[in-house]
């Protein structure tokens, strides 16, 4: 998926997409806020939302605990 | 029994003004769907093959017209019957070589999916590869423009960022652009429909009238 290696390691811009997501966003807020491409933001959200690391309500998206245990992981 | 039972059979051309045909790729940049870019531009193009001279030089085009594309809120989408690891290659080996970063993601079509919902394969040309296709795609997802280049002839940078500059101002200024119009140039008036429009026209002020069919204005 766009954010994550095949090895299922955080990349930079999911990094990124996660650490703006610690409230309610819109696509096209979290794309402005993490200077990504909105194409590529749709992408990983979408799929962000499929591994339960973020939850979509309406046109809004939020990082859920599943997301914070991998944004711990870089540390 | 064919070993072909993986590729997708041709479909055809997209139309003008049709929606494009919706997809789900993979890419240099993870999975897309087309309508990941939705409210925005999209140049969908193919190239014959990674690794090969025309399309290299043709690469490099593209990521230079980039930042100007972006100022016009279209993006660039490339693809080839290639895999993945092929593209990650040869966009890496253009920035070791060549020095131009590739910003842009590209499909690797090996199963030829997207290629023939787009009518990208000319077989009289080659049944293995994808012609210079470009699909303009506009921002409500509608096949606006279509260019179609041999596998011999690269393509001309400028005119896709004139047609893309054209088409944006015929849809914000409801006109037409003339031959070889270019940014600055007067545009098209639409011509009248009715005979008491055109008798207006001729006499109207302030506009360039060579007959009532055909008149121009600055913008």
């Amino acid at each position: 998926m766009p954010c994550v290696s095949s090895d299922g390691r955080l990349m930079e811009s999911g990094r990124k997409l996660l650490t703006v997501l610690d409230q309610p966003r819109t696509a096209e807020e979290t794309a402005s806020l993490a200077l990504l491409p909105l194409f590529s933001v749709r992408a990983g959200l979408r799929q962000m939302v499929e591994a339960g690391w973020v939850a979509q309500v309406g046109l809004h998206f939020q990082i859920q605990e599943a997301g914070r245990q991998k944004l711990r992981e870089l540390v | 029994m064919s070993d072909n039972t993986n590729i997708a059979a041709p479909v055809g051309l997209p139309k003008l003004g049709a929606p494009a045909p919706q997809f789900e790729a993979i890419t240099t940049h993870g999975t897309l769907r087309l309508e990941d870019y939705s409210g925005s531009w999209l140049i969908l193009f193919s190239h014959p093959a990674d690794f090969t001279p025309v399309c290299t030089t043709e690469f490099i085009g593209f990521a230079k017209i980039y930042p100007e594309l972006k100022k016009l809120n279209c993006e660039l989408l490339g693809l080839s019957i290639d895999s993945v690891y092929a593209h990650i290659a040869w966009v890496r080996n253009i920035e070791e070589k060549l020095n131009v970063k590739i910003p842009f993601p590209v499909i690797a079509d090996l199963d030829r999916k997207v290629a023939n919902l787009y009518g990208m394969v000319s077989m009289a040309e080659s049944k293995t590869e994808t012609s210079r296709c470009v699909f303009v795609i506009d921002d409500k997802q509608n096949i606006r423009a279509m260019i179609y280049y041999p596998l011999t002839t690269g393509r001309n940078m400028d005119e896709i960022l004139r047609l893309i500059t054209a088409l944006q101002t015929s849809d914000a200024k409801g006109v037409a652009t003339p031959a070889n119009w270019k940014p600055g140039d007067m545009v098209i008036i639409p011509p009248p429909l009715t005979i008491e429009a055109a008798e207006e026209r001729v006499k109207t002020k302030g506009i360039e009238i060579t007959d009532w069919y055909l008149s121009k204005k600055s913008l």
